[in-house]
């Protein structure tokens, strides 16, 4: 890539906003999905009487936080995702639009 | 690279030795053949090798073979990493742990979705905007070509070769059952069979193999569940409770249990699963396949949603299995009182269980195109390992034509075929889900590292990350040896040095920790024209400028 061009998309408001926007939310929502998933380990190696406690008949509390977690990946995928797809998308455009 | 190659061949070799002289471990017994079960894997080979005709006719160049033409959509990409993803091991592997542990098979399985998260967030479209072919283009987009892309190439074939060791035992063992022929000759007919896709089909081929099959597995699942679940008249709670009622641990089922008895090792596998996935050679080339940053991303998002899918499936499957199968004498084998057909069969049993010989003869030749499209996609990421990484880029510079590459890379995969074959017979006797588990520590610790590093890390110089890269793949692969998987149960050592069966949470950091401090002290002309080269990577793997469709490359 050429420095000029370089110089020019690095000033760019649009791609300050862009990187900004987008490195936060995806060290936010790669941050969480960490905390969720060793919170549910540390949950099953230290506390198995309270994920033993009955919810509905047989079924244990442990049911509903593993159901959860995987609820939580595939949500925080598709919010990622979905946030990506419109306002990102159309900052990139503007971006790739300008630099031309 | 060559003489790693060869130590880690020689380690191989020994395993299988060992194995060879090992005693009493559990193996499948030869079974009656299954008229349906071959008559519907015949038909999928068929449809298969229909596609791989069609698809060599449209794979010209080295970037047809690598990445299909750039031209797959993000819903067909999305199937297609879900399938690479759903692996033998995944479903006969985790909805034998669920039938064996309860609900510690779902503490086993969540590790392989939270994975994909970190992929989307962190990943995926950088690795779209800034690479080409294999992952190694992106770690050497601004560091050196010829130390990256040898470590890239390592990476990958050691995480290749775990990961087919583990598909191809799983293959023996289904196609002994089924078939009712050696394990051996089981071996060659899926060596074969991969070939014959890779080598004329290209990434064109495997990518419908991937995705043909997995729908059939999604559809095959999805009726398996609801016949399990109409059996109580869709009432889990009803199915749960049964289970509580009849498994041999009563209650322990229904909570976490043995699984975590080492909370160090659970997390040390959970890292492994969690970054492994961001490292894994054959999934990241999938990235290659669409046109854009866009539809990689959406590929993230079906891939996600299907597999959380699946694991919720193979849940209940595994419960199914514990109600409908552990209690009929049918599938028990009076000598050992297990399963017949050895531990991984609950799935297979219970299709019989729910659905008739019908309905396991389609999930039985289900499993083995599972295997067959996942050996596929795996040898593919090691062939473009060696012909575009290590035959292109390092020994011919670059200097090559896209005929003479593709050349080479179906030499490779004829020669990871026999390799395969050769591997698969040596380890018959291995646990396959836990096989996989090595495969995404060394994708954690060599290639994850490396690769975050490389994109969001400015001042990761060639020696940082060269050093790192290898420092964590020796650690995962050095600790993994050590551990008493294999220096207990292999070697046959009283105790072993490394305490903990995942290595993972030490390998990883290790990794980390050596590409930081070589980078930092890496003082020479090299680091500064790496330094220099980032913005413009990063501006371009931000936007995309400059990365134009995959097929125009």
């Amino acid at each position: 890539m050429a420095t000029d061009l370089v110089s020019r998309v690095k000033n760019d408001p649009n791609y300050i906003e862009l990187e900004k926007k987008r490195n936060s939310l995806g060290v936010t929502l790669a941050v969480l999905m960490l905390v969720i998933y060793f919170a549910f380990i540390l949950l099953v190696a230290f506390f198995k009487p309270l994920l033993a406690t009955p919810v509905y008949g047989v079924v244990t509390l442990a049911f509903p936080v593993g159901l959860f977690v995987i609820v939580s990946a595939i949500g925080i995928t598709g919010f990622y995702v979905s946030r990506a797809n419109s306002e990102f998308d159309t900052l990139t455009k503007k971006i790739v639009e300008a630099a031309r | 690279m060559n003489r790693l190659f060869i130590l880690l061949m020689a380690f191989l070799l020994n395993v299988g030795t060992a194995f060879a002289a090992g005693e009493g471990i559990e193996a499948t017994s030869k079974q009656a053949t299954n008229p349906i079960a071959i008559a519907m894997f015949v038909a999928f080979v068929l449809l298969t090798l229909a596609v791989t005709y069609w698809a060599a006719k449209k794979t010209k160049s080295a970037s047809d073979f690598y990445t299909a033409g750039g031209g797959i959509t993000g819903f067909q990409n999305g199937l297609a990493i879900a399938g690479d993803y759903m692996s033998a091991a995944s479903f006969l592997g985790i909805s034998a742990l669920v039938f064996t542990n309860g609900f510690d098979g779902l503490i086993y399985s969540v590790g392989f979705l939270v994975g994909w998260p970190i992929i989307i967030t962190l990943m995926a479209e950088r690795l779209r905007n800034l690479g080409r072919f294999t992952f190694a283009d992106v770690i050497s987009y601004r560091l050196q070509q010829t130390p990256l892309r040898v470590l890239a190439a390592s990476g990958t074939l050691v995480v290749v070769l775990f990961y087919l060791i583990a598909q191809m035992v799983g293959a023996g063992q289904l196609i002994k059952l089924l078939f009712g022929i050696d394990y051996i000759y089981a071996e060659f007919i899926v060596g074969a069979l991969m070939i014959l896709y890779v080598t004329f089909g290209g990434m064109l081929a495997t990518t419908w193999v991937q995705i043909i099959k997995a729908c059939l597995l999604l559809g095959g699942a999805t009726l398996m569940a609801v016949l399990v679940l109409a059996h109580y008249g869709f009432d889990p709670i009803a199915l749960f409770t049964d289970a509580v009622k009849v498994s041999p641990k009563h209650e322990a089922i229904m909570v976490p249990g043995s699984f975590v008895a080492n909370p160090v090792n659970t997390i040390s596998l959970g890292i492994a699963l969690m970054f492994g996935t961001a490292g894994l050679p054959h999934i990241l080339m999938r990235f290659f396949t669409v046109s854009n940053a866009k539809e990689a991303r959406k590929s993230v998002f079906f891939a996600t949603g299907f597999i959380g899918y699946f694991y919720i499936l193979t849940f209940i499957i595994g419960f199914g299995a514990i109600t409908l199968v552990a209690t009929n004498p049918a599938y028990i084998d009076p000598i050992t009182k297990g399963l017949i057909g050895g531990a991984n069969m609950p799935a297979i049993w219970l299709a019989d269980a729910v659905g008739g010989s019908l309905l396991q003869g389609f999930i039985a030749a289900v499993a083995f195109a599972t295997i067959l499209a996942v050996v596929s996609g795996l040898t593919l990421a090691g062939a473009s390992a060696v012909s575009h990484d290590l035959y292109a880029s390092v020994f011919r510079r670059g200097r090559v034509d896209s005929a003479s590459e593709m050349r080479v890379s179906k030499m490779t995969t004829v020669a990871l075929g026999i390799m395969a074959i050769v591997l698969g017979i040596a380890f018959e006797k291995q646990n396959i889900a836990f096989m996989v588990g090595l495969a995404f520590a060394i994708a954690a610790s060599a290639n994850f590292p490396v690769l975050l590093l490389s994109v969001v890390w400015k001042k990761l110089t060639t020696r940082g990350a060269t050093i790192g890269g290898f420092a964590g793949l020796l650690a995962a692969l050095i600790l993994t040896v050590l551990s008493p998987a294999i220096w207990v149960d292999v070697i046959h050592n009283k105790a072993a040095i490394f305490p903990y069966s995942a290595p993972a949470l030490f390998s990883m950091p290790l990794g980390f920790f050596f590409c930081w401090l070589f980078s930092v002290t890496d003082k020479s002309e090299r680091a500064a024209i790496d330094i220099n080269g980032f913005e413009a990577q990063y501006i371009r793997s931000q936007t995309g400028i400059g990365a134009s469709g995959a097929s125009s490359h």
